[in-house]
């Protein structure tokens, strides 16, 4: 009897969710592990690093990678994993653009510790001990994984096959992409595996929105009741819908929350936080400079409402004015 | 730390270094008076190259990231006074839309001066050398913005490991 | 036409520098250009050539297209605003879309105003090579064609409009002539004689003017304006707003008893046509020739319209019972392919000059009082006269009033000189006053211009070479009072003199109209630096504008005299013309389309177009563009959150690869 195709699961800089996505397929899970050989899979399997390295090139058939490349350690696994394995597929908004971790893009790695370590409301660290690379006692030495100055996405570390989007992807997605490669039958190279159209086309609050809608202020979520029934972009909340790819049933907005973005831009758009701002500001009804920034002003956190998943595939990526060496 | 230390990239650029401004301009206006500047004979920086697009309502928001995600110092739109646009409304949604640009641009580090919407009607060929001598001498002041360049520097931070993986394949071929 | 499509993706790019003459090659080192270009992706032939625009340098395109087959062309030289259509034009002849061209504009933005060779030489390599990567992404397209509606409006019934409009009647064309005033006419059916020849303005006019209202081919609207503009070149939709005169316009026959009944047995309010030098009543006729000839009422002094109560004695006197006090304004739509803008000028108006002292000293006229005052149906029967009726017996005229002028306006305005010295030789030949001339330069540049003012020399006509600095009544001497002083500096004798005089006509300048602005919003084109209506070439295109379909004649687009406004008024009829009689025009495919497998139905764009292309399909729950509404302008484009919208000349693969060709390499100067 052949070999089951060998599958690995990875994380990075991930906050769990996409690995539980995969565990979401519920019965279907039962189907995945019965076709395939899982060999990595550190949240869920007691495999070691060693083992990997163990295995011949191109020995896994599909790795799915999530969360963002932040360490050397993450680093490190993931160019292994891709040495390893035939197909690589990003999964989820980290892997795919970055992610939430994306947004530390808007500050230095020393910024960064310093809150964690010294300032954040939270931190009780009064001899402000920080972490050390490394750490000798007893002439024994401990090293830990350096945190690399800026967030990428996973192919700006190592060449990506597929990309599974959303924070995490839906279960159905998943199934529908592992049925696919599994079958043979694996779409064109570099493909995003959802709909290549914007998430309003999917979204059941469509009919509700108007023709000709306008903008003279913006509401958030936390501050304003949400009409269940109407579009939400219509009721003045920041709903990245129509700058968003489909094919996730519109899930969020069906639990009342307007869409934030996470399944990322069509393939016809190079900068999704972009495109988003430039269509609802046309949409703006100030003609005066000070009436225009007044609206806009309701919009606190540009970056991290229309950059909130994808700063670190965006065009700028992040924040310049921190300087390239330590 | 284990990188080297790194000269920065935007520090002491070479002395005869001129920034590089990318203009988008109406053609309608901006770029009429452009050309009129030129059959004026008015000499100005040379720094601008300019894009034509029929609207300023054309400019896409990616447009100006890109331009500065490539190598751009400067980004330029020109566009008709508000009330003239060729197509009515379109200098209105591209002020709407660079307002926010703006923010987002201040964000992410790039000093305002580095990104400039004028206003320019067809007659007015001397507020183009005006602006453009302008912008030319206060991005020359700030420095190159190098995005490029920058990208590249950080990215050496992983160089190192590309170069290891490199030798560990060979030790594993064995 | 080949199948202009590149089979394999790869491009055949054929690269042309145009020295133009030494325009460009002067400053840019059009050698290297080329050299350069020919090293880049794609580039299969690289050329430099004295001008690319002559016939050899278009059939140098069109051979490499034949022999090389090229399937793209990039040119650099002068702008795209002068030459593009004359590259794509050699393109298409040569058997390749056209639109596989792209221009490179290395002279007026960058020759012209660079004079650093390196800079200019560097900027002209990276603007190549942005262009050699855009037009890659090029595709076929085919220009859209319009029918054109053979109806033409004419904006103004100046002589520009007149001339227009019966050209264009004479022609078969049906013309909807539309004049603010009550009649037609202008400025120049105020004018008495006219330079060089000193024909009578009216004798010339008003044949012309009876023309006009007896054409079958022309409807006059007079008392009108144009409130809307809709559509663009060949289908234009024009709102027309009728001004009510409360006269049924086609029963009355101008017969006047309706003035002489008038409630007011004198004439109490200021006459617009004789510039406030006479009275009127509130019903009158603006002059004996106005055309129509019909009465009007106005609404301000007429007591009936202002307050309701009046016996009406007009109406007992009208046997035609033309009078309607019950009339409002009225619209009329109409459709037109072309429209003609002959809207005039405004006189400078001397309050902005008051040193000059008019309006403080009331022998002060202005000249267009002046050619009131000489004109024998005007407020004086002819007398040139003071304001207290007596004779003057000197008379000075200032030149350059409101021109050449840093302080008001700097352009000269062409037909003062000449009318100055009409005036100065009319109102010697009134009254025999001594005149003075007090000129800057004297301009009489047209046919027998020059040779009018030499009639002038020789009449005895005094001519002081000076900008006047002040008219004061001032007196330093006994002789001097009750006079009007001129203040000027002599400059051909090298002092400053004080000349007395009785009367003081200043020439007053030619300034666009005040409501100029609003008028070339109403009709999409642009105002000049000076306001003056903007042609599309100064050169050799001065009556067309950069909005295909309108036209621009006469004043209205600078100051000119009347040979040169009619022979401007003939040239805007010939385009006008030119393109019904073609039938059809090719308008720019640069509209937009939205692709129907992309667009997600968000709606987002909808709302965008001032043009209302845009509109969503309910059936299809998406949205879509009336390429016919489309103009092109991109801005759906760069709204559409999904990037589903695409605009034709102007794609985003187009204008990114044409930004990262900008940049590709870093330009160390």
């Amino acid at each position: 009897m052949p070999d089951k195709p060998k599958v690995a699961f990875y994380w990075c800089a991930s906050c769990g969710g996409c690995e539980e996505s995969v565990v979401d397929l519920a019965e279907g899970i039962l189907g995945v592990v019965d076709a395939v050989d899982i060999v990595f899979w550190p949240v869920a399997m007691d495999f070691k690093r060693h083992d990997v390295e163990a295995m011949a090139d191109g020995s896994i058939l599909v790795s799915l990678i999530n969360g963002a490349v932040r360490s050397t350690e993450q680093e490190e696994m993931v160019r292994m994993l891709r040495r390893k394995s035939q197909l690589v597929i990003a999964y989820g908004a980290c892997a795919q653009l970055g992610g939430i971790p994306g947004l530390a893009n808007q500050f230095d790695r020393e910024q960064i510790l310093k809150f964690v370590y010294e300032e954040s409301p939270s931190t009780q660290n009064a001899e402000k001990t920080y972490p050390t690379l490394k750490f000798q006692e007893n002439g024994r030495t401990a090293t830990l994984p350096e945190m690399h100055r800026l967030v990428r996405t996973l192919d700006q570390v190592i060449p990506v096959d597929y990309y599974l989007p959303g924070c995490p992807p839906t279960p159905k997605l998943l199934q529908q992409a592992l049925t696919a490669l599994l079958s043979g039958a694996a779409p064109p190279k570099g493909a995003v595996l959802a709909p290549d159209i914007a998430l309003c086309e999917e979204c059941p609050r469509k009919d509700t929105k108007p023709a000709d809608l306008s903008f003279t202020a913006f509401k958030r979520p936390h501050t304003s009741e949400l009409d269940p029934e109407k579009c939400l972009l219509t009721q003045g909340f920041l709903c990245m819908g129509p700058a968003t790819r489909g094919g996730c049933e519109a899930l969020c907005v069906q639990g009342n929350m307007p869409c934030s973005g996470c399944f990322g831009p069509t393939s016809r758009v190079k900068d999704q936080g972009a495109k988003f701002f430039s269509s609802i500001c046309s949409n703006v009804v100030a003609t005066d400079e000070k009436e225009i920034d007044a609206t806009l002003a309701t919009i606190p956190d540009p970056v991290g409402t229309f950059y909130r998943y994808g700063l670190a595939a965006s065009l700028l990526r992040a924040r310049m004015g921190r300087q390239a060496e330590a | 730390m284990s990188q080297p230390t790194e000269k920065p990239s935007n520090g002491n650029p070479p002395a005869k270094w001129e920034p590089r401004i990318v203009a988008f301009f109406c053609n309608w206006c901006t770029y009429t008076a452009a050309d009129l500047a030129g059959v004026s004979r008015m000499k100005h920086a040379a720094n601008v190259r300019i894009i034509r697009v029929m609207c300023s309502g054309r400019v896409d928001p990616q447009f100006v990231l890109e331009a500065f995600a490539k190598g751009a110092d400067g980004v330029l739109i020109g566009g008709c006074h508000f009330g003239d646009c060729h197509y009515v409304e379109g200098n209105y949604k591209a002020a709407r839309r660079i307002r926010m640009l703006r923010r987002v641009l201040a964000e992410m580090g790039i000093e305002a001066d580095r990104f400039r919407l004028e206003w320019i009607s067809a007659s007015e060929g001397e507020k183009v050398k005006l602006v453009v001598n302008d912008m030319a001498e206060k991005v020359k002041a700030l420095g190159p913005l190098g995005l490029p360049g920058r990208f590249t520097e950080f990215d050496r931070e992983m160089e190192h490991l590309e170069a290891e993986a490199g030798v560990k394949e060979v030790a594993h071929a064995g | 036409m080949h199948d202009a499509t590149p089979t394999n993706g790869t491009p055949r790019i054929g690269f042309y520098v145009c020295h133009c003459g030494t325009n460009i090659a002067g400053i840019v080192d059009v050698k290297a250009l080329a050299e350069y270009v020919a090293t880049l992706n794609g580039v299969v032939v690289s050329r430099e050539y004295k001008y690319m625009c002559s016939d050899p340098g278009q059939e140098l395109i069109q051979q490499d297209i034949r022999e090389q087959n090229l399937n793209r062309v990039v040119v650099a030289s002068c702008s795209p605003l002068l030459h593009e259509h004359t590259f794509r034009h050699a393109t298409e002849k040569a058997g390749l879309n056209p639109f596989f061209f792209q221009m490179v504009n290395i002279r007026e933005n960058v020759a012209w105003v660079h004079e650093d060779k390196v800079a200019a030489t560097q900027k002209a390599k990276d603007l190549a090579r942005a262009a050699i990567r855009r037009v890659f992404f090029h595709k076929a397209l085919e220009p859209k064609k319009v029918p054109i509606n053979p109806a033409v409006l004419v904006v103004g019934g100046g002589i520009a409009g007149i001339h227009a409009a019966l050209t264009l009647a004479n022609a078969g064309k049906h013309v909807y002539l539309v004049e603010r005033e009550p009649t037609i006419g202008g400025h120049m059916a105020m004018f008495d004689k006219t330079f060089p020849t000193l024909d009578c303005a009216a004798c010339i006019l008003t044949p012309k003017m009876s023309a006009v209202k007896s054409h079958p081919n022309i409807t006059l609207w007079t008392y009108s304006e144009v409130a809307n503009v809709d559509g663009y070149v060949g289908s234009y939709k024009i709102k027309v707003k009728r001004k009510p005169r409360y006269i049924k316009e086609d029963l009355c026959v101008g017969c006047m008893e309706c003035v002489t009944a008038c409630i007011y047995k004198d004439a109490r309010f200021p006459d617009e046509f004789n510039v406030g030098l006479s009275k009127r009543k509130p019903v009158y006729i603006p002059f004996p020739q106005a055309t129509p000839q019909v009465v009007l009422f106005d609404p301000e002094t007429c007591l009936q319209l202002k307050k309701g109560k009046c016996t009406q004695t007009c109406i007992e006197a009208c046997d035609r019972k033309c009078i309607d006090f019950t009339q409002t304004e009225e619209f009329k739509e109409i459709e037109v392919g072309t429209i003609i803008l002959a809207t005039g000028f405004k006189p400078f108006d001397p309050a902005k000059t008051p040193y000059y002292g008019y309006g403080t000293y009331p022998n002060v006229y202005t000249a267009l009082e002046v050619e009131r005052l000489v004109n024998a149906s005007g407020p004086t029967g002819g007398e040139v006269v003071l304001r207290d009726g007596s004779h003057p017996k000197a008379v000075g005229i200032v030149h350059c009033v409101g021109s050449r002028d840093e302080k008001t306006n700097r352009w000269c305005s062409r037909v003062c000189c000449m009318y100055s010295l009409k005036l100065a030789h009319l109102v010697k030949e009134h009254t025999g006053a001594e005149v003075y001339n007090f000129y800057i330069d004297m301009r009489t540049p047209g046919k027998s211009y020059e040779e009018f003012y030499d009639k002038l020399l020789k009449e005895g006509v005094h001519f002081i070479r000076g900008r006047v600095a002040e008219v004061t009544d001032w007196a330093m001497t006994p002789q001097e009072e009750g006079k009007l002083i001129v203040r000027v500096e002599d400059t051909l004798i090298g002092s400053v003199r004080r000349v007395p005089l009785d009367m003081v006509i200043l020439a007053q300048g030619l300034e666009p109209r005040s409501d100029a602005q609003e008028v070339r919003r109403l009709f999409n084109i642009s105002c000049a630096t000076e306001g003056f209506f903007l042609e599309r070439h100064p050169k050799l295109a001065p009556v067309n504008t950069f909005t295909d379909g309108v036209f621009i004649a006469g004043a209205c687009q600078g100051p000119r005299d009347i040979p040169d406004t009619v022979a401007q008024a003939g040239a805007a009829a010939a385009e006008a013309l030119a393109l019904i009689d073609a039938g059809h025009m090719e308008l720019e495919p640069n509209t937009a389309f939205i692709r129907e497998e992309d667009c997600s139905g968000c709606k987002s764009c909808v709302p965008l177009c001032p043009y209302k292309a845009i509109s969503f399909l309910e059936d299809k729950k998406k949205a879509w563009i009336n390429e016919a509404l489309c103009k092109g302008c991109g801005t759906c484009v760069a709204a559409c959150p999904s990037g589903s919208i695409v605009q034709n000349l102007f794609e985003d693969e187009q204008i990114f690869n044409e930004i990262d060709g900008l940049l590709s390499e870093l330009a160390q100067v």
